[in-house]
């Protein structure tokens, strides 16, 4: 059985049927710009902003990417059935989602670029440490993605994945020290920062576009690698338990 | 996936099968066999976990109790291990909306391992195959009912598996596709491939199956050939008298005027009359009619599965037919 077959076409179906689907678009894309351009207007000391908002606006646009993505290529398919075929195919439940996922992974990663995109036109960037940067985005996208999917696979309507997700994705955005300093929350919040993957995410993206990171880039990326284990694990676990019945 | 041993020659072998939800039995206890090419039939009233059975032999929802073994290869210890020997179509459509026939048929079988070329080639037979040609590059959201199954039962059986899972092939469907869909399912059967089916429509099922299992409220109560199961009652002689309402309150008097023959009422304004021998339906009729009771009609019917069904299951089952009918739509 040539699994890399099933793979590459149940990835190649979720990016051509639902990347241009109206949640992607909108929370996927118009939502990360928009947060962009408020932060970039509130910080009010223009252009020379950009570095210590873009690793922020970054890590928004892959979570919610990502996300977004999930709750329609699993939720959606499970909801009208077509996810069944899938569960069907010969295929080990790791491999099945693990394609089912690539699709929402490429999607934020690419995300992650659109702002940095923009930033390059505007700033000089070449004092980012690219070689920490694209892992790191990476490693995000997976995080997100099956946090995205642990959401996906625990509700059975899309509307259910969106506004779970957001119960996770709004609160990260203040926690995470995406645009706020951890070391700024309140003492009592701390302890919930560090339990969030995105926190060291970006924590390794501040570090790589203007220095400012608090943990050395190795526990960064170590322990986002643990969360998108457990996750993934966590995931199957669940999709064992409430669709396998 | 793991290798498995095969230990037996059965394709599907069952035994003690069972499975709650809550509260509910849907499964209690199934066993069965089903031999290597034979086309096997699944009937039962609605709820009477005949789809409960098919999802945990493809491996869909797992057992409570009882083993499963196809092709020799247990199913319980390694529920995915026959997923390449099976082919599932459900009761209903569960392709992609978006997608065209062919792209949701060469996608069907990428899920299989088959290459870019034959994939292709095996989507263009099939298409061919079930009158969808023309419709091969319209969006499956547009087709029709009975198109639609169509394509779900090519997409059954776009790998060739040796085993396929029928879950209500007709239901819902014009007569065309109906008939046309059963001719499929007949030649896929000569073709030597294993066909466990479940149906509403008797009739289908005396046609297609070589050996019949009813199961009512999770528990298996016959198994057998067609001949086997009809034979009991083919020698019954049987009328269906239909006449105005009223007839219930008859049933004491009838009985006690005609103590040689059974009635039942299947459904209404239907009088079912068995006996042994030979039925005169004269005095019946000046009966009834005595009784304030207008007679529409009489007439002989030959036995067939179907009074084996009402039989077993003890309820109507063109009443079932036409209350799934209201549900998945005329056939």
């Amino acid at each position: 059985m040539k699994l890399w077959i099933a793979f590459w076409n149940i990835l190649l179906k979720d990016m051509r049927t639902y990347y241009l689907k109206p949640p992607n678009i909108s929370w996927g894309l118009v939502f990360p710009l928009a947060w962009t351009g408020m932060f970039f207007i509130k910080s009010g000391s223009g252009l020379g902003s950009i570095p210590a908002v873009l690793p922020g606006v970054v890590a928004v646009s892959i979570l919610f990417g990502t996300t977004s993505m999930l709750a329609v290529t699993v939720t959606f398919e499970k909801k009208n059935r077509s996810f069944e075929r899938l569960l069907l195919a010969p295929l080990p439940l790791e491999v099945l989602m693990l394609a089912k996922t690539s699709g929402a992974i490429l999607f934020g990663a690419a995300n992650a670029f659109v702002p940095v995109a923009m930033a390059a036109f505007l700033v000089d960037l070449s004092q980012v440490a690219w070689g920490v940067f694209v892992p790191a985005v990476f490693l995000i996208a997976v995080v997100s993605t099956f946090l995205g999917l642990t959401i996906a696979v625990a509700v059975s309507e899309v509307f259910e994945a969106q506004t779970f997700s957001n119960f996770f994705r709004f609160p990260m955005i203040f926690l995470c020290g995406l645009f706020f300093p951890i070391d700024k929350l309140p003492v009592f919040l701390k302890p919930l920062s560090y339990a969030l993957p995105l926190t060291y995410g970006a924590d390794v993206l501040h570090g790589a576009v203007h220095g400012g990171h608090v943990l050395p880039f190795s526990t960064d990326l170590a322990v986002l690698g643990a969360f998108c284990i457990g996750l993934f694990m966590l995931s199957l676990w669940n999709i064992k338990k409430r669709w396998i019945l | 996936m793991g290798p498995a041993k095969k230990i037996n020659n059965a394709a599907i072998e069952v035994r003690g099968l069972a499975k709650r939800f809550g509260e509910v039995q849907a499964v209690a206890g199934v066993d069965f066999k089903v031999l290597p090419g034979e086309l096997f039939g699944f009937l039962g009233p609605n709820g009477s976990g005949k789809t409960t059975t098919i999802n945990m032999l493809t491996g869909l929802a797992r057992p409570d109790a009882g083993a499963i073994r196809i092709e020799g290869i247990d199913c319980i210890k390694t529920p995915r291990a026959t997923q390449h020997l099976i082919g599932v179509v459900p009761d209903e459509s569960n392709l992609y909306p978006e997608l065209t026939g062919f792209d949701n048929l060469c996608f069907c079988a990428a899920l299989y391992g088959m290459g870019k070329t034959e994939r292709r080639a095996r989507a263009r037979e099939l298409l061919e195959a079930f009158d969808l040609a023309e419709a091969a590059d319209r969006r499956f959201a547009g087709y029709s009912k009975g198109m639609k199954r169509k394509l779900t039962i090519a997409a059954g059986i776009i790998h060739s598996p040796k085993i396929l899972f029928l879950d209500e092939p007709t239901t819902g469907i014009d007569v065309a596709s109906a008939r046309q869909s059963r001719q499929r399912v007949a030649k896929l059967h000569e073709n030597g491939t294993t066909i466990f089916l479940t149906t509403h429509y008797i009739e289908e099922a005396e046609r297609l199956c070589d050996r019949i299992a009813f199961i009512v409220s999770g528990r298996i109560v016959q198994i057998d050939t067609i001949a086997n199961l009809v034979q009991p009652v083919r020698e019954k002689h049987v009328v269906h008298i239909s006449c105005s309402n009223g007839f219930r309150d008859m049933l004491g008097g009838l009985t006690e005027a005609f103590p040689r023959l059974t009635f039942v009422t299947p459904e209404q304004g239907v009088v079912r009359v068995e006996a042994d021998g030979p039925i005169h339906v004269g005095p019946l009729v000046r009966f009834l009619e005595d009784q304030g009771i207008e007679v529409f009609e009489a007439r002989k019917i030959k036995p067939s599965l179907e009074d084996v069904f009402i039989k077993i299951t003890g309820l109507a089952a063109e009443v079932m037919r036409k209350e799934k009918e209201k549900r998945g739509g005329g056939r």
